[in-house]
């Protein structure tokens, strides 16, 4: 898979990560393509993670699950989160080329920002769908 | 494969460090990481077993300033070596865009070099590319070993075992003791960018 992508279609991320997720009070929204780079980020400027890091990360772990849900027979494992004391992750995959990863805390629920992350995927593939080479 | 964002005006390349285990990759990089920590932000990310060995990668990313407008982030990855990870090994590699092979000198190691670059070319056309395209140098490291009494492959012997078709630059080093690290980073580094430097306008 290549894909590229253009101002137009990077502003058109950022208004979702922004509009549909930050807006709801998320501390930090992502978006990654598989390889761990960084396509987009938005956060909240009080805190200093390390997306770059994150990114990498993230990827070798979605990779690594999604191989291990292979090895039991599974498609994919649908719901990927880690609960922590203060911030909690929830990566959500797009068109499975890319990974939505957002950083919250214990004001949003886990229920709510599924509905929400979901609803922002489903915008993204519009966009992103045409940009993709297979 | 690069990202260049256009909207940022920012480039992220991924560069991997492969090769046999023991060989040295991680040593590539915690020598980087120590040279070139005033211009690293961030800290090394390992994961590693109890014995200390890589078990999934290292991550090491830095910025080496801009080119025609564009600023240039490097993400330095290793694999682990043990042949039992493969699985990981190519999860790695995907989107990979330059590779450093990184030979063990030590005679011993010599089917392992082999073997190891054959698993290169094999988990490369598992992404539709080629090891005979991607930019790619050649390291022989521990060649600080030439003078201690330890029996050593000569430069000779590991390019026609290793470089004889691939005609990739090869260069000796020792990661242990910093010797042409740099300079084998800088090589891939060129070699990589000038095979992006077309997508930048």
């Amino acid at each position: 898979m290549s894909y590229t992508l253009d101002q137009e279609q990077l502003d058109g991320v950022e208004q979702i990560l922004l509009q549909d997720l930050f807006d709801i009070g998320i501390h930090c929204v992502f978006l990654i393509d598989m390889a761990g780079n960084v396509i987009a980020s938005v956060d909240n400027g009080d805190i200093k993670h390390d997306i770059y890091s994150l990114a990498a990360l993230a990827a070798g772990n979605f990779g690594a699950v999604n191989t291990m849900a292979a090895m039991v027979g599974e498609d994919e494992f649908s719901l990927l989160f880690h609960k922590g004391q203060k911030e909690n992750m929830h990566f959500s995959k797009v068109l499975g080329d890319f990974l939505l990863i957002t950083i919250f805390g214990k004001e949003i629920s886990l229920g709510y920002l599924r509905l929400k992350v979901g609803e922002a995927a489903e915008k993204m593939k519009h966009l992103l769908e045409p940009c993709i080479t297979p | 494969m690069a990202f260049v964002n256009l909207k940022k005006k920012e480039v992220q390349t991924k560069i991997v460090f492969y090769g046999p285990g023991r060989g040295g990759k991680t040593t590539n990089l915690e020598y980087i990481y120590k040279k070139y920590n005033h211009r690293i932000k961030t800290e090394m990310v390992t994961i590693k077993t109890d014995a200390d060995r890589t078990l999934f990668f290292d991550f090491l990313p830095f910025d080496i300033g801009k080119i025609k407008g564009y600023d240039i982030k490097i993400q330095l990855y290793t694999v682990p070596g043990q042949v039992k990870y493969n699985a990981t090994r190519k999860l790695v590699l995907r989107g990979v865009d330059g590779v450093v092979f990184v030979a063990d000198s030590l005679a011993v190691r010599r089917d392992e070099n082999i073997l190891s670059l054959k698993n290169l070319q094999e988990n490369l056309s598992s992404y539709k590319k080629s090891i005979f395209k991607i930019p790619l140098v050649l390291q022989y490291n521990k060649r600080d070993l030439l003078e201690q009494s330890i029996p050593v492959l000569s430069v000779e012997r590991l390019e026609k075992d290793l470089n004889a078709r691939l005609k990739a630059p090869a260069i000796e080093a020792s990661a242990l003791t910093g010797s042409n690290v740099a300079e084998t980073l800088k090589k891939i580094v060129s070699v990589t960018l000038t095979s992006i430097e077309h997508t930048l306008t």
